[in-house]
This record gives structure tokens, C-alpha cells and sequence, in this order.
């Protein structure tokens, strides 16, 4: 059963492609009507909330940057406090805001157990104040604030393991999504707010304009960071076994970064053979400890 | 009935809190605030107060659970001092922003660096321009009854602005004196269950926390409407207080001993007590002095306090706390609402700062300084008070 009803009202601001407006209509179809949305400042609080023209048709509140997990944890208190037993908590903001500025806010809303659904889009940069880095970009990507150079290949640090450090707080329940799997997305989602407690929800959400690539090829783009093995997409619950999404057409890490204009830097010349092969080495390793192959 | 009790004024603060029932608590231990939000959790731990208790990783996040709360209908409070009110800043302009009703009491302590847990107002009057209400109080007792005030005052449906209860760590917060609690009735009948004009709710979708490029304007102006009608918000409510439980101490201002003044002392919060006494024995010895308390700085009380000071000759504002740069803001607000108008001298002081002791012989000493510049017809810019020369 999913909601009929678009409960993210058509006529919003998002650029045309844009990934994080699917995994937001995606998400909402999960949660249906009885559902208090809490998101923090990024593209999804610019393109769905000018003054008089929301796009919200469930309750919705955007407050800073860093503190949507400490604001769904009050709005989830206060709920408890009327005798609301029903209505769901999620959390849908941005890498940004939660790999970074916001993961103390996270940290303490998981340890305090708090029955909340937190949902990263994560489009792996700030994308709303122009692609600048945050600790989700992979390596060797190119953003605003890491340009490849002559002393520079883009970033030089691995993207931040965020449903590990999730996991590492014993929370109930933390999975990784893509859009381009829209039935394993809202399986997710629903599985995840029937579980009580804290539960991470990280969907990878191809952005055309700060990863350089053609509206047209969001899915596309996506299902190659998958099938690549870059982007693992598997769940735990806890005390169970882990599921992974098995990759049946395995292509090389070459097909995914060429793509995207934030990768280009790595195939003028010969020169980052060994940053390209230092990539594909991630996704071995990826196929090999998800055990991703079919 | 009601009960007397000598108790610590941090108690009195709990006390009055718990009397409100506000539903989500949510603060993050920092010296003076501590005994109570301390008191508070025992008394949820008791069963006395049917309130939860979030215990948060930061400031940060108390003050964000508390917009939360409060966003989704139900009364909320939180409590901070010094660095805690900073690093909750972001989130009080943002609560205020939303016109959220919540009830914060700002225990004063100074800022860091250098880092000590001394009082004075710097922390507060950091966040005067946040869009709170800020009332600072004098005693215990005071404080007691200005926390139920503030949650009327923050939830009457023409204002719906957060207020920030102000009082002196250590000097009110650790110090023990008598103070009457009031029936639990007698504060339901005074303050109503919180009846929110919106919420988030599922029947009902609205938008919290819109994005706004040509709204911004609009948004601030009906912010200083709010803050112009709790004017008189906080004289009401303050004298509906009085007729219930039979106390006042001020509206937007108290005036004592101004009738006939030459020297009038205008100043907040627990220095008040000190300037009474002091004036009292320059009374006694025929001198014309009186005194101001400014309970509200938010709204600031411009013509309240142009009205009770315009006959005397000169008068002498304490500031607590230092605009670094310009001056104390208490006085340079005060300059600024006599402006244009046949109005005394005004002489600034700096007293106070990182706790230091502002005795009877200060005050004494300050109003001799201002008989002095009327005398020479020369009114300095600001003095620091007891300044220790020798080590500058
Ligand atoms: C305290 C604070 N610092 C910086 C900003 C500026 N800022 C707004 S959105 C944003 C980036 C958001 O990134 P992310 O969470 O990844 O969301 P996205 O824009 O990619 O959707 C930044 C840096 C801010 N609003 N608040
Ligand atoms: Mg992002």
C-alpha cells in the first residue's frame, strides 16, 4: 500500500532532474498523511517552501541547518505529551546536514532513543549554496571547494561512513537506498517507521548540476553508482542479519565517473591512473564485504 | 494554601516553573543554570511535575527540542547561562522568528574569554536584538512570579514571542531567601492550559519555517508590532498578578523613591536591592535621590522611563555589561529614547562586570559623581566603576 495522493504538491522550485525531489515524493508515498516532516536547510527546504507557496501537504518545519534531529526530537515529545501514538517523525534533510554540521544534533537524538526516522538525501555536497564539499563527496571529486588543480586531484579524503557510525550508536534499524530502486526506497521507509526507536535512512540522490551530467540521465547516473559498487545499498535491523541489494550487470568504477563532469579531471592524460584505480579498489572492496555479487 | 519556605532561588525558579506545567523540558547543564534544571528533573523523577525531560548534547540542541515542541502545540521551557545562551543564539532568532512561545530563563553569567562563572548581564544582552521579550528581575520572589508571567505573556495571542526571564547567577540562583509559593490552583486560574493558535498536526498541514525572499521585511515589522503591544502586555499582566497573589514589582519599569529627585539610578536586575538600601540612607540624609529598576528591556520602555525620570536633573544608568566599542546599552538605549526631548543628563557607569561587587558605597560614590558633573556642568562619557588600575 502506497499513499495516492502527491503529498509533495506539483509546481515546486527543484531543478529540473533533480534527484532529492524524487526521493521526497518517494518517501512521502511510504509515510502517507499521518506523518510530521522535519527538514533542515538545504536545496529540499529552498525549491519546496517559499513564503505562500508550499509544497507540503503534511506538516512540515524547517528551523537551522544543524538541528533537525534535535527539532524532531522535541516535536516527537511533544507528540508523545498530547497522547499521540500514531503520528510518525521524519527527518529528511541534506549530507551536509547530517555528516557534518548536524551529526552532534543526530548523535544525541539516537543515544536517547528517540522514535524518529532519519532520512539523508544524500547528494554527496551543499549543493544549495553552490557544490562546496562536505565529508559525504568521494574521493577524488571535484566540488567548489576542492577544484582539481595542479596540486590538487579534488578531494583527498574518502567519503565519511555514516550508516556505520549510525549503526555504532545500536540503533534499530539502518539501511541505504537509491532512487532508482523506488520499491526498495518505500519498502524501506516503511519498514523503517514501523519500527520503534532510532532508525538512518541514507538515499543516494544524483544532483545534475554538482555532479555535471544531463537532466535527462538522473536515474541513469544513479543505477551506475550502484552497479559499480560504489554505492552499496543494503539494510540492517538490528539483531538480524544484513540485506544487500545484489548487483547482477557489475560495471567497472570507469563507466559511473564518466559521466559526471565532478570526475572528468581523473581521464586528461595518464596522470590519475592510479587515483581511478584507487577508486575501482573501493568498489572491490564494497563487492567484496556486501557481498554485492549476484 | 499557600506556603512560605526559605529556599534557594533557583528553587523558586523551579517552583514557578513547575507550577506553569509546561510539557517538554529540554537544557544542558552550565554553572549558574544548573540547581535548576536539577530540581526540575527530581520533581519529574518524583511525580510532582508530569513533564518530560530531554537531556540534550548541547545547548544547541535544547534549544532546538523546545522550538520543536513547541512548534507542535504544547508549552515548553528551557534554562541557560553565558556560553549555553550563545551557542544557543542561532536557534532563539529562529524560535523568535516562528513566534514560538517558549520561556527561557537567562541566568546571567558573563562570557568567556577570559573564562570565568561569574555574573554579569553580557550573556543576556548579547540576545536583546533576537526578537525576545526580556524581563530582568531583582529577588526571588520576583522571579517566581515573573516565570508565570512570562509563559501569559509569550502565549497571549497578540504577542507569541518567546520570553527570556533574566536573573543574576549566584547572587539570586544560590542564595537562599524566603519565598511564598502559590497554590497550584491559584496559578491555573491565573495561567490557563496553553490553547496554541497553530500547530503541527496531521489534520491540519501547515508550513513551519517557510523560505523567504520578499517577505523579510513584513516578517520583522509584525515582530516589532508584537514587541510594541506587549507594552502593555507586561504592565497587564503584571497588575492581573498582583490582583491574584497580591505582589508587584513593576511593569515595564518600578520607580522607587523618585518623587521630588534630583539623581535618579537606572539599572536591572539584583543590583536593584543594593541601590534601594542605599538610597534609602541618602534619603535619610536629605539627599533627592531615587531609583529605576528596568524590568523589561525587551520592548525597551522609552517613554515609560522618559516619564519617571523627566524632572530630575541627572541620572545615572549601570550597565552590567559592555557593548565593546560604544558603551553600555542600557544607557545608550536610554540616551536614545530621551532624544529630542527636554530631557536630564545622563551619566553612564560600567559596574559590575565578571562579578565585580557593586556595594552601597558604589552607588553612594556614583551619585556624588553626577552632583559633581552637574556642578561642573560636565558629564563624562562612560566610567568603568571600581576599575584595578593596577593591573591594566
Ligand atoms: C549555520 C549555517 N552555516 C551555513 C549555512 C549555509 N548553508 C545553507 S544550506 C548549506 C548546504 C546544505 O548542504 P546539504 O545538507 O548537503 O543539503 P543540499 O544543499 O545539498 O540539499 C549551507 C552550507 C547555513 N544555512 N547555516
Ligand atoms: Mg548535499
Amino acid at each position: 500500500m502506497v499513499e495516492n495522493m502527491e503529498l509533495l504538491a506539483p509546481g515546486h522550485r527543484a531543478c529540473p532532474g533533480c534527484g532529492t525531489a524524487i526521493a521526497t515524493r518517494l518517501i512521502l508515498k511510504a509515510t502517507g498523511k499521518d506523518v510530521i516532516v522535519v527538514t533542515s536547510t538545504g536545496c529540499l527546504e529552498t525549491f519546496t517552501s517559499p513564503y505562500g507557496q508550499s509544497a507540503w501537504e503534511v506538516p512540515w518545519i524547517h528551523s537551522l541547518f544543524e538541528n533537525g534531529a534535535a527539532v524532531a526530537s522535541g516535536v516527537k515529545e511533544a507528540l508523545k505529551a498530547k497522547g499521540n501514538n500514531h503520528t510518525k517523525v521524519v527527518v529528511i534533510s541534506g549530507d551536509g546536514g547530517s555528516f557534518d554540521i548536524g551529526f552532534g544534533a543526530i548523535s544525541g537524538m539516537f543515544e536517547r532513543g528517540h522514535d524518529i526516522t532519519y532520512i539523508c538525501y544524500d547528494n554527496e555536497a551543499y549543493m544549495n549554496t553552490g557544490v562546496q564539499r562536505s565529508s559525504s563527496t568521494p574521493y577524488a571529486a571535484t566540488t567548489t571547494t576542492t577544484p582539481a588543480g595542479v596540486a590538487s586531484y579534488g578531494k583527498l579524503e574518502p567519503k565519511k561512513d555514516m550508516p556505520s557510525i549510525a549503526l555504532a550508536h545500536g540503533i534499530q534499524y539502518v539501511a541505504t537506498a537509491s532512487i532508482c530502486y523506488p520499491q526498495d526506497l518505500i519498502r524501506k521507509v516503511k519498514k523503517a517507521i514501523s519500527i520503534n526507536g532510532p532508525k538512518y535512512i541514507q538515499v543516494h540522490v544524483p544532483c545534475c548540476i554538482g555532479w555535471g551530467f544531463d537532466p535527462s540521465e538522473t536515474i541513469e547516473v544513479g543505477r551506475l553508482a550502484v552497479e559499480t559498487g560504489l554505492v552499496p545499498i543494503y539494510s540492517i535491523e538490528k539483531g538480524k542479519p544484513m540485506e544487500v541489494r545484489k548487483v547482477s550487470d557489475r560495471k567497472p568504477v570507469e563507466a559511473y565517473l564518466k559521466k559526471q563532469n565532478r570526475f572528468k579531471h581523473l581521464f586528461k592524460g595518464e596522470e590519475y591512473k592510479e587515483v581511478v584505480a584507487q577508486l575501482q579498489k573501493i568498489c572491490d572492496d564494497n563487492f567484496e564485504y556486501f557481498g554485492l555479487a549476484k | 494554601m499557600s506556603k512560605k519556605a526559605v529556599i534557594e532561588g533557583s528553587m523558586a525558579v523551579a517552583e514557578a516553573v513547575k507550577a506553569c506545567r509546561p510539557k517538554v523540558i529540554s537544557a544542558y547543564p552550565i554553572s549558574p543554570q544548573t540547581h535548576i534544571v536539577e530540581d526540575l528533573a527530581k520533581m519529574i523523577a518524583d511525580k510532582e511535575l508530569d513533564s518530560t525531560m530531554v537531556r540534550v548534547d548541547s545547548e544547541f540542541s535544547a534549544a532546538s527540542v523546545i522550538c520543536g515542541a513547541s512548534a507542535t502545540g504544547v508549552r515548553a521551557y528551557t534554562a541557560s547561562s553565558s556560553q549555553g545562551l550563545l551557542l544557543m543564539t542561532e536557534v532563539l532568532f529562529n524560535t523568535a522568528g516562528m513566534r514560538l512561545p517558549i520561556v527561557i530563563t537567562g541566568v546571567n553569567r558573563t562570557i568567556s574569554a577570559p573564562i570565568t562563572i561569574q555574573p554579569d548581564h553580557q550573556d543576556t544582552m548579547t540576545l536583546r536584538d533576537a526578537g525576545l521579550i526580556q524581563l530582568y528581575v531583582e529577588n526571588s520572589q520576583e522571579a517566581y512570579a515573573t516565570h508565570i508571567q512570562a509563559f501569559k505573556i509569550a502565549e497571549d495571542r497578540e504577542i507569541l514571542l518567546p520570553v527570556m526571564v533574566c536573573m543574576d547567577g549566584w547572587i539570586l540562583t544560590h542564595s537562599f531567601e524566603p519565598v511564598e509559593i502559590y497554590d497550584q490552583e491559584l496559578v491555573d486560574k491565573f495561567l490557563p492550559e496553553y490553547d496554541p493558535l497553530y500547530c503541527l498536526d496531521p489534520e491540519k498541514p501547515i508550513t513551519y519555517g517557510s523560505y523567504a525572499d520578499n517577505e523579510v521585511m513584513e516578517f520583522r515589522y509584525m515582530m516589532q508590532e508584537a514587541m510594541e503591544r506587549a507594552k502593555d502586555k507586561i504592565q497587564d499582566v503584571a497588575l492581573e498578578y498582583k490582583e491574584l497573589f497580591g505582589e508587584y514589582y513593576g511593569g515595564l519599569i518600578e520607580e522607587y523613591r523618585t518623587e521630588g529627585a534630583d539623581v535618579i539610578v537606572v539599572a536591572m536586575g539584583s543590583v536593584l536591592g543594593t541601590i534601594k538600601d542605599a538610597v534609602d540612607e541618602m534619603r535619610e540624609n536629605g539627599q533627592k535621590v531615587g531609583a529605576i529598576k528596568v524590568r523589561s528591556y525587551r520592548p525597551f520602555p522609552a517613554e515609560e522611563l522618559y516619564n519617571a525620570v523627566k524632572d530630575a536633573s541627572i541620572i545615572a544608568v549601570l550597565d552590567k555589561s559592555l557593548s565593546i566599542g560604544q558603551g553600555g546599552p542600557l544607557a545608550t538605549d536610554t540616551k536614545a529614547a530621551f532624544y529630542n526631548k527636554k530631557a536630564p543628563k545622563v551619566a553612564s557607569f560600567m559596574a559590575g562586570l565578571g562579578g565585580r561587587e557593586v556595594t552601597k558605597e558604589t552607588i553612594k560614590n556614583i551619585v556624588y559623581k553626577c552632583k559633581k558633573a552637574l556642578e561642573l556642568n560636565i558629564v563624562a562619557d562612560m566610567e568603568f566603576v571600581d576599575l584595578r588600575r593596577e593591573i591594566i
